[in-house]
């Protein structure tokens, strides 16, 4: 081959990398694109299903009549059902799937350790204690309605300060962090149990409703706090998207490319502990989502943050809305607790996506 | 021309002294190889350098200035690490893996220069034919070059490597040594390498340091450092050391019991 023939050869490889390359965020872009139209799908025919069947046609003109009032003819009780009841519970599925999919990823990425979720710190033991609290002996730092859910935030942080602390005080290594959050994950499980003990049955059977997670308790009130912490925090985890792949290099690589791991690690723990925090005091603890979804958005499009974050984040929403139909539909009339449904539905097409991965990991 | 001064650095481990009264200057295209016993210190002194650990006393300074006084971004926009393995958990490309070397140079989005950047590196230490491949399905030889790739699109002065030979067979340690040397040659570069192969160290390295305890035991060029009496001293090896065209030539004899 002469030289000439050469260069020639070596220009086209050169764009061919370029092009698959560029096909390859191509990818990325579709997998979240496809994502978007299908929780729009999904909002769209969740609220069509329910224990009282309404016809598409009313369960539309009942949505579109709050933004036009004058142009409709609406039953009340189909408002009621419809707008306060059935939307605000899907919008709920959404962002808490959001929320807990994008900390599950975040956690993953920053302690370097694909088992970490969002309860691996702790966090959802915490506010099961907290919301224990409320319930057995009705206690709490809030009134009224806030009562569970101000108990809960407020319990829930305290893990994650605990870890903070320590990280600050000691390095903060993965390690660290992950031990100390099973070490909170224990001592709030014991605490659980031990208020149980003293409780009255019909307590300690709400507190384990309350543990299983569940969207039976969403309105429009509750939606708004919710969503603000979302708005807040994801936007900024995502412009951390290059620090976070950087760190899956490891800490000396990415200290050498110029990032401050400790810093970044404590901040982007903070704010998934918030993110956590501001989604479980309202649902209680949705399992599953937040370690499943980022493994298969994951598996999709593969490890770069820029896009993972918000691709998990919507497998997460999609799962939960998934799930959640589904526990309202099985044994319809009876609503099963959402957070069993994503163990039950999740596990299994976990395993099969592990199974036929050729790869010992993605 | 001095482009790194190493000066009095100590460090220690909770007390435990790993390095005592380090002094080392460092030229533009030179290439500097660290030789010592496991525990001498060698990987420290690296990490150390590049301030991925902080000594205790002492000063390095690039380019005359101190570099606990630089930003990490600066000094990453100076310095290139390579690190002896690779410690990735999940899945990224070898394109994703070199464009992270971009890091201290980019914003959010990456540009078409960057882009660029990288694919003149893949280029140059022909690893294109697997650039989309996971980083994690590669064979050690190949993680290498991917990680030198990484640090020259950091585009660095100087450029620390950690045994880049130590996984890799015969051909790959000579390949990938040829691409640090012309590197340095041509691009300017200063590097340090610690490694433990003494052959590959005389036949690549401009100098070498001999480390022993945490201390430099001694330094100098290829046969003034690698002789018999030193090299007992430091490993408690006996060697003998022939003359292989122009650079001497260590072998192993027996341990010294």
């Amino acid at each position: 081959m002469s030289a000439v023939e050469k260069v020639v050869e070596s220009t086209e490889t050169g764009s061919k990398v370029e092009e698959d390359y560029k096909r390859f965020i191509g990818r990325k872009i579709f997998f979240i694109t496809f994502l978007l139209f299908l929780i729009v799908l999904l909002l769209g025919i969740g609220v069509t299903l329910g224990p009282i069947k309404y016809s598409i046609l009313e369960v539309y003109t009942t949505i579109l009549h709050r933004f036009f009032p004058n142009h409709f003819d609406v039953p009340a009780l189909a408002t009621t059902i419809i707008w306060n009841i059935r939307l605000p519970r899907i919008l709920f599925g959404i962002v808490a799937g959001v929320g807990l999919a994008i900390a599950g990823c975040v956690l993953q990425g920053i302690l370097r350790n694909p088992l970490a979720s969002p309860y691996t710190l702790g966090i959802a033991h915490g506010a099961g204690f907290g919301a224990s609290i409320a319930i057995i002996f009705g206690a709490g730092f809030a009134g009224g309605q806030y009562l569970i859910i101000g108990n809960a935030f407020i319990f829930s942080l305290i893990p994650a300060f605990f870890i903070f602390g320590l990280a600050l005080y000691k390095r903060a290594t993965p390690e660290t962090m992950i031990l100390a959050g099973i070490a909170m994950m224990y001592l709030f499980s014991a605490a659980i149990t031990l208020v149980q003990y003293f409780a009255a049955p019909e307590a300690v059977k709400a507190v384990v409703f309350w543990m299983v997670g569940d969207l039976g308790r969403a309105a429009w009130s509750k939606l708004s706090p919710m969503s603000i912490v979302l708005a807040c925090c994801i936007p900024i985890v995502i412009l951390k998207a290059w620090d976070l792949n950087v760190m899956s290099a490891g800490d000396e690589s990415a200290k050498s490319l110029g990032v401050n791991v400790e810093r970044i690690r404590i901040f982007v723990l903070m704010l998934a502990s918030l993110l956590i925090s501001a989604i479980v005091c309202f649902t209680g603890a949705i399992g599953f989502i937040g370690l499943v979804a980022p493994h298969i958005a994951r598996m999709v499009i593969g490890g770069d943050n820029r896009f993972l974050i918000p691709a998990s984040g919507l497998v997460g929403a999609v799962m939960l809305v998934v799930a959640d139909i589904a526990a309202m539909q099985i044994m319809a009339p009876v609503i099963l607790p959402v957070g069993v449904l994503t163990a039950f539905m999740g596990v299994p097409l976990f395993i099969y996506l592990i199974i036929r991965r050729k790869r010992e990991f993605w | 021309m001095v482009k790194l001064k190493v000066k009095d650095v100590e460090f220690s481990y909770a007390s435990v002294p790993i390095l005592k009264d380090v002094c080392i200057e460092l030229a533009t295209s030179e290439m500097l190889s660290v030789v010592g016993p496991n525990g001498a210190g060698k990987s420290t002194l690296l990490r150390c350098i590049d301030r991925i650990l902080k000594p205790q006393r002492g000063s390095i300074l690039l380019d005359e200035r101190e570099i606990k006084e630089m930003s990490r971004m600066e000094l990453a926009k100076k310095m290139g690490y390579i690190p002896q393995s690779s410690a990735q958990v999940f899945p990224a490309t070898v394109f994703d893996t070199v464009l992270m070397g971009r890091r201290p140079h980019v914003g959010w989005r990456s540009s078409e220069k960057d882009m660029k950047k990288v694919l003149e590196t893949l280029q140059m230490l022909n690893i294109k034919s697997f650039a989309m491949r996971d980083i994690n399905e590669l064979s050690g030889g190949q993680q290498q070059k991917v990680f030198i790739a990484r640090a020259l699109t950091q585009e660095p002065d100087v450029l620390l490597l950690d045994e880049p030979t130590s996984n890799l067979d015969i051909k790959h340690q000579l390949e990938v040594m040829d691409i640090i040397k012309n590197i340095v040659r041509e691009k300017g570069i200063a590097a340090i390498m610690a490694i433990h192969d003494l052959n590959l160290a005389s036949r690549y390295a401009d100098r070498i340091i001999m480390m022993n305890g945490g201390e430099i035991f001694d330094a100098g060029d290829a046969a003034s450092v690698l002789t018999p009496e030193n090299i007992k001293h430091v490993y408690d090896v006996e060697v003998e050391v022939p003359n292989h065209s122009g650079r001497p030539y260590i072998v192993p004899i027996r341990p010294v019991r």
